[in-house]
């Protein structure tokens, strides 16, 4: 399964992300109908990208009276039906993240849906802060550079045992 | 017809009577002169009298985004700022990047037209259909990023903020209008007008959307330029690395680096203050403005000595070469704490360390007394510069007023002028004439003084090569196609630097497809011509004449002492005549009326 991978230390805080949701989801621009958010601190110049985990105990799917948000074990996205929503607004109240928003009228739930498997953020995202990977190659490759660190300590705890 | 692109109104705030009015867009002035740039000189030539005094009521101030900001073509963050410079007494146009412009777009606004001046200062408040202004006499005296902070404590933590800080209130002639608290349209003067006018700043936030008229063709145009710019050296992957400072050693590898006031072209301790030694000391990561692949930005930090602790943004190579190698400072704490401080203050950077150069020789060779002299003006003194910009920022002593005026008027009080390494009263950026020959023809026929962004041909008499730098043949031709690309290009709302990677073409596809309108490159080429005469027509009415276009004596007569280009002089009236003929202009500079009609630009 692939999953939207955020590398917080690569963001640049350029928000074409949130551009091309907008634009994929609406076909104009408007940052406010974006699933995905930059969040930009002016005081210390830092930026934080937050998304829809797409959870697996999902609280919004969990909270929904209608079934307009259902968990989709297939591709594992938490997929939502704008024809069965009745604007109860539950999920929001629900999702840990603030990830399940308000359109720009303060009207409509919007929620990331992955583009279908080809996310339009990831395209724009030059600095590579945003990923699409299958969630076991995000294992591996964490396990092998936690992995080369051990090694490099233990060749120095090797060194402390010899001498 | 608009389709796309544009929202479609303008905002004129008028300050004096405190009436606020929304007007439609000209549909006709954004064809022939796109937004930004373009559509506001035709705005200042329309409305403005060309011989006022820049800081008096008359003057006026715009704001404009273009088309294509607030959409994700590259690098489509800027905001223009427009008005009569009071630095050089021209037609001048700052731009910035940030977040400022696209937000004006999402509040359905293209431009901001502010006039008149108010009694006590404000400040704007632009939020879902409320535009209000603001009483700021809290927020008087307030420095660049304390301002920004405040607009938005008090009006909404998201606003995205335009502001001038203690400089542009002071009406210091090196004066920036900042965005976000860090960014700056930093030439010419433009934060001088809005302290005229007791005007603070704007905070905005908006909901609305931005349109395009063919979704289609405008993503394919995005995903084209922007897979072109990943390509290129520089945007593709040296400005993201290194900043723009990764200039340093390229302009100082070749002699064209000025140190010491232009005493010298060569600065044997460049390595000190280059992007790599940036990147290795100081660099916390890395800053893009809105929708930008390219990533320039540096947020830094002094990690030792007296200043440790201090960061902020950038700082770029413009700044570490006027505030270093120009001041003959290979100290980078005491650079980058100066960077910082004059955009506290909200100064140019560029300006304020040539100024501080100027202020060195002439202390140096004995025409600045001591006496007026707090400290030793030394070349080489990081403390210097600091202890310089904060006199000059805060205009304490009869020094910090001189150099807050600028190199030109300094250097005209101690009764050396020739010693302000400037052209039309503007300090020059990091380039030395002697050593690029079509730079020194666009410093003194920029219509906005000294300046490398008009028409930056170091891109093709350095970077990429394509052009001998020391030759004289072929750099009028190449002289106006820079300018009058940037001209077009800077009423778009993208930034100068995807031109590393794309061509008038390219970008004529992302304005046609975002717009509706039929223009192909050519055309977009016309454009920029179109601005650049009227840019022009409005410099002659002020009294400009050929006698203004030209450079310091230094850079036409010193050979260069040391380094790679060591002898070499500019020979400027070897390109200028060329230059004029190659403009359709006459022996004196100015548009025949053949170039005029051509154009479609109107004469009194």
């Amino acid at each position: 399964m692939k999953i939207l991978i955020l590398d917080l230390l690569k963001c640049t805080g350029c928000c074409a992300c949130e551009y091309a949701c907008s634009f994929q989801h609406t076909g104009v621009f408007n940052p406010l109908n974006s699933r995905i958010e930059v969040n930009i601190f002016l005081e210390d110049l830092s930026f934080v990208p937050t998304l829809c985990l797409q959870c697996e105990k999902a609280y919004c799917a969990e909270v929904c009276p209608t079934s307009a948000l259902t968990k989709n074990d297939q591709t594992g996205v938490v997929d939502f039906d704008k024809d069965r929503c009745i604007g109860c607004k539950q999920c929001i109240v629900a999702c840990p993240w603030g990830s399940v928003k308000l359109n720009h009228k303060g009207k409509e739930i919007i929620k990331c849906d992955n583009c279908a498997g080809d996310p339009a953020c990831v395209k724009v995202c030059s600095a590579k802060a945003l990923t699409f990977e299958e969630v076991e190659d995000v294992v591996l490759a964490k396990q092998k550079r936690t992995a080369v660190l051990l090694k490099e300590i233990g060749k120095d705890l090797a060194k402390g045992v010899s001498s | 017809m608009i389709k796309g692109g544009f929202q479609g109104k303008v905002l004129r705030v008028n300050l004096t009577s405190g009436e606020i009015r929304v007007e439609d867009l000209k549909e006709e002035w954004a064809e022939k002169f796109i937004g930004g740039r373009g559509y506001g000189t035709k705005i200042m030539y329309d409305e403005v009298d060309p011989t006022i005094d820049p800081l008096s009521e008359k003057n006026k101030v715009i704001i404009a985004t273009g088309p294509l900001g607030g959409t994700f073509a590259p690098s489509s963050g800027r905001t223009m700022v427009i008005t009569k410079g009071p630095l050089t007494g021209t037609i001048a146009c700052s731009n910035a990047g940030g977040y400022f412009g696209p937000a004006l777009k999402q509040a359905g606004f293209d431009l901001v037209i502010i006039e008149g001046k108010a009694k006590e200062p404000v400040y704007l408040w632009i939020y879902k259909g409320i535009t209000e202004l603001r009483p700021a006499t809290d927020l008087w005296g307030k420095l660049v990023d304390e301002t920004d902070k405040l607009l938005r404590e008090k009006t909404h933590p998201q606003a995205e903020t335009m502001e001038i800080g203690p400089a542009g209130e002071k009406q210091s002639l090196l004066a920036n209008v900042m965005f976000n608290g860090h960014r700056a349209a930093g030439r010419t003067g433009v934060g001088a007008v809005l302290g005229s006018k007791n005007f603070k700043g704007i905070a905005v936030r908006g909901n609305q959307e931005v349109k395009v008229a063919e979704p289609e063709e405008f993503r394919e145009a995005v995903t084209k330029t922007r897979e072109i710019l990943s390509k290129d050296a520089f945007s593709g992957g040296g400005a993201a690395m290194l900043g723009t400072a990764m200039l340093v050693n390229v302009l100082n590898s070749i002699g064209a680096f000025p140190t010491k006031n232009s005493q010298d072209a060569y600065f044997p301790e460049a390595e000190k203050i280059s992007g790599e030694t940036l990147r290795e000391r100081n660099l916390l990561r890395n800053e893009a403005c809105s929708s930008c692949p390219i990533g320039c930005g540096r947020v830094t930090e002094i990690k030792e000595g007296k200043y440790k602790g201090a960061q902020g943004g950038g700082p770029e190579y413009e700044s570490v070469w006027s505030l270093g190698a120009m001041c003959g400072i290979s100290d980078l704490d005491a650079v980058l704490m100066a960077n910082y401080l004059c955009d506290k203050y909200g100064m140019d950077t560029i300006s304020a360390g040539v100024t501080v150069a100027c202020a060195m020789e002439l202390y140096e060779k004995g025409y600045l007394p001591k006496e007026d002299a707090p400290f030793p003006l030394t070349f080489g003194s990081g403390e210097a510069v600091v202890e310089a910009i904060k006199l000059m920022g805060e205009q304490k002593e009869k020094l910090g007023k001189l150099l807050a005026q600028g190199s030109y008027r300094l250097a005209e009080y101690y009764k050396h002028p020739e010693l302000s390494m400037s052209a039309k009263k503007q300090e020059f950026p990091a380039y030395d004439p002697r050593g690029v020959k079509g730079i020194g023809l666009q410093f003194a026929t920029s219509n906005r003084g000294a300046c490398h962004v008009r028409g930056y041909t170091i891109a093709a008499e350095v970077l990429s090569g394509a052009v001998d730098r020391l030759k004289y043949e072929g750099k009028a031709e190449l002289v106006k196609t820079f300018q009058d690309l940037t001209a077009a290009l800077d009423s778009t709302g993208i930034c100068l630097f995807t031109t590393f990677g794309l061509g008038g073409g390219d970008i004529a596809l992302l304005l046609s497809t975002a717009t509706g309108f039929q223009v192909g490159e050519k055309e977009f080429m016309q454009i920029g011509e179109r601005i650049w005469n009227l840019e022009r027509l409005f410099n002659l009415r002020a009294g400009f004449s050929r006698k203004d276009d030209t450079l310091p004596p230094r850079i036409l007569k010193e050979p260069i002492k040391s380094g790679p280009s060591k002898g070499e002089i500019e020979e400027l009236d070897k390109m200028l005549a060329d230059y004029y003929k190659v403009r359709g202009w006459d022996n004196d500079g100015v548009p025949g009326e053949g170039k005029l009609k051509e154009l479609e630009l109107v004469v009194d």
